[in-house]
């Protein structure tokens, strides 16, 4: 099996004025695969795909997209990517059509205009000012410009802000498209379980560094995903993490119906703030000592 | 790692990308309402303004003895501040707002050249420059019956004023555009340059009333010049009289134009940037 890397960062570093944003990450993101990075506001999960975009400058480290260093990415390496942005907020005088025509004649080699319309289910507004969409609507719009050049590798910098349950199930719908079409997807998003749905594999972000990284059904490691037997006795809750919790609800349940009982898988959500507590506990213990 | 080599884009992609820009931009301009008024119909607006309140009055008389009205008075100093409006008060308002609104951030992640980019910006002021220009003296000429010159050379000297003008505001405009700090605040750091200019430039305010020091630093900016070309081309050839020197100084405007279109041209290579890094 051939496995090639699309994005290969290396000890990377970021400072502002002074101020360690980003402190010495590694992670490769290989050819076809969608890579979640997560992490709460303010992690450095911006500035790591900002890095990775082109758009800023590193500190250190070495970081390569595309086989091409960000730095120094001319038209012909833009001509690979598609980026989404966090957010936009142009005025758009121009219709979703008019837009996403003149962004395709950008481009080498692009998607059908109408085709991508469609994939973002904004057949009904194609003839709008995107002025004139609502916030959902818009970012449907960022979405397609991103993937209208039929890019190699498609960064989503939380994609699916503002969107209803409905319009993000049909994203996830599009995504898998395009990841099944052999789009290389680089995603960052708030929603654990956007994550668990597209994501192959997910770094986890936090305080600057990388505190996890690896398949998103195995992250945290073994010990994290134990289940935890929870019930009540005697009027107290009692919780037990076990690797065998069919013998131990059945230990319990000999004695009787306990209250409230549950078994509780980590969810992805459970082990990320759990990660992402352990290290803001830890930041906050190295302040407390520094003080 | 295996280095995969893109594929070379296509030879000439710059110059028919920055053609497809114009179109767009253009398309753009005309959607917007305020700009279409506040840069498009306002010196229209100020012809018509000037030739109905001073409509009783007279600027001096043609050496035929006919009078001068106030409309033929203004015209000129109206396609100067065209000029201006079309050229360094859009382009500067424009690029800052695209700046501080993402879509540069947005341009600077495809695969479009910055010159294409500005191919757009620069043909978007040249058409609406034009069309502006056609409209105050199609206007001026039917509604207002100023006599337009019929010497080809006069309109030689009005087709090169006029582009000189253009490229020279639009390249300074560019410049200017790294001036707002914001979107928000760049209408309010433009629009008073752009006023203060057009007052000591002798726009509003015929230039030889203003005192001589006031006149030596308008002379210094490109408005001023072309102001004078344009009485050059549409005033009689007796108003020459009350210009700096007693004479039409054609080549003073390309030598002062021209300088300004250099140092737009340089501060423009040495601060554009698609965004601000690490700002």
């Amino acid at each position: 099996m051939t496995t090639e890397n699309v994005v290969e960062v290396r000890a990377l570093t970021k400072s502002y004025k002074g101020v360690e944003a980003v402190r010495g990450i590694d992670f490769d993101i290989r050819r076809g695969e969608t890579f979640a990075l997560l992490g709460p506001n303010g992690a450095g999960k911006s500035t790591t795909i900002e890095i990775l975009e082109g758009y800023r400058d590193r500190t250190g480290g070495t970081v390569s997209v595309l086989g091409v260093d960000p730095k120094h990415g001319g038209l012909p390496w833009k001509a690979r990517l598609g980026i989404v942005l966090q957010s936009t907020g142009e005025s758009g005088s121009a219709t979703v059509r008019e837009q996403l025509r003149h962004f395709a004649g950008l481009y080498p080699n692009p998607r059908d205009v109408d085709e991508v319309i469609a994939a973002v289910g904004l057949e009904q507004k194609a003839g709008t000012r995107i002025g004139k969409l609502s916030g959902g609507q818009k970012r449907r719009v960022d979405v397609a410009l991103g993937i209208i050049g039929r890019p190699e590798l498609l960064f989503l910098d939380e994609p699916t802000t503002g969107f209803d349950p409905e319009a993000r199930r049909q994203f996830w719908e599009l995504i898998r498209g395009l990841s099944g079409e052999g789009t290389s997807i680089l995603l960052t998003t708030h929603y654990l379980d956007e994550a668990a749905q597209l994501a192959d594999r997910a770094g986890i972000i936090a305080g600057g560094e990388l505190v996890a990284i690896g398949a998103v059904d195995e992250l945290g490691g073994a010990d994290a995903r134990i289940p935890v037997v929870r019930w009540v006795e005697d009027g107290a809750l009692r919780q037990e993490r076990t690797t065998e919790p069919g013998r131990l609800v059945a230990a319990i349940t000999a004695s009787g119906e306990p209250e409230r009982l549950e078994v509780i898988r980590p969810s992805l959500e459970d082990i990320y703030l759990e990660l992402v507590g352990e290290t803001a506990a830890a930041s906050a213990l190295t302040e407390g000592t520094r003080a | 790692m295996t280095t995969v080599t893109a594929p070379a884009l296509p030879a000439g992609r710059t110059i028919r990308l920055g053609l497809s820009r114009a179109g767009y931009e253009i398309r753009s301009y005309f959607r917007q309402g305020d700009t279409v008024f506040f840069t498009f119909l306002f010196p229209l607006l100020m012809l018509t303004i000037f030739s109905v309140a001073f409509s009783e009055s007279e600027f001096g008389r043609t050496p035929d003895g006919d009078p001068v009205t106030a409309a033929q008075y203004y015209l000129p100093a109206m396609l100067a501040a065209g000029v201006l409006l079309s050229g360094l008060q859009n382009m500067s308002i424009d690029i800052a707002m695209e700046k501080s609104d993402g879509t540069l951030k947005r341009l600077a992640g495809t695969p479009l050249s910055v010159v294409s980019y500005f191919i757009g910006k620069i043909g978007q002021v040249l058409v609406t420059a034009i069309a502006q220009a056609a409209l105050l003296i199609v206007v001026a000429a039917t509604a207002f019956e100023v006599p337009l010159p019929t010497e080809p050379e006069k309109w030689m000297t009005f087709a090169w004023v006029f582009l000189l003008g253009v490229t020279t505001c639009a390249i300074l405009g560019i410049g200017l555009s790294g001036l707002p700090r914001s979107g928000k605040s760049a209408t309010a750091v433009i629009i008073p340059i752009v006023l203060v200019l057009q007052f000591i430039s002798g726009i509003y305010i015929q230039f030889s009333m203003l005192p001589e020091w006031l006149q030596n630093i308008a002379n210094l900016f490109p408005l001023a010049w072309l102001a004078h070309g344009m009485r050059s081309v549409f005033l009689p050839e007796s108003y020459a009289a009350v210009e700096v020197g007693g004479e039409w100084n054609l080549t003073g405007i390309a030598i002062v134009c021209g300088i300004w279109l250099v140092v737009g041209l340089i501060v423009t290579r040495l601060t554009f940037r698609w965004i601000r890094k690490d700002g």
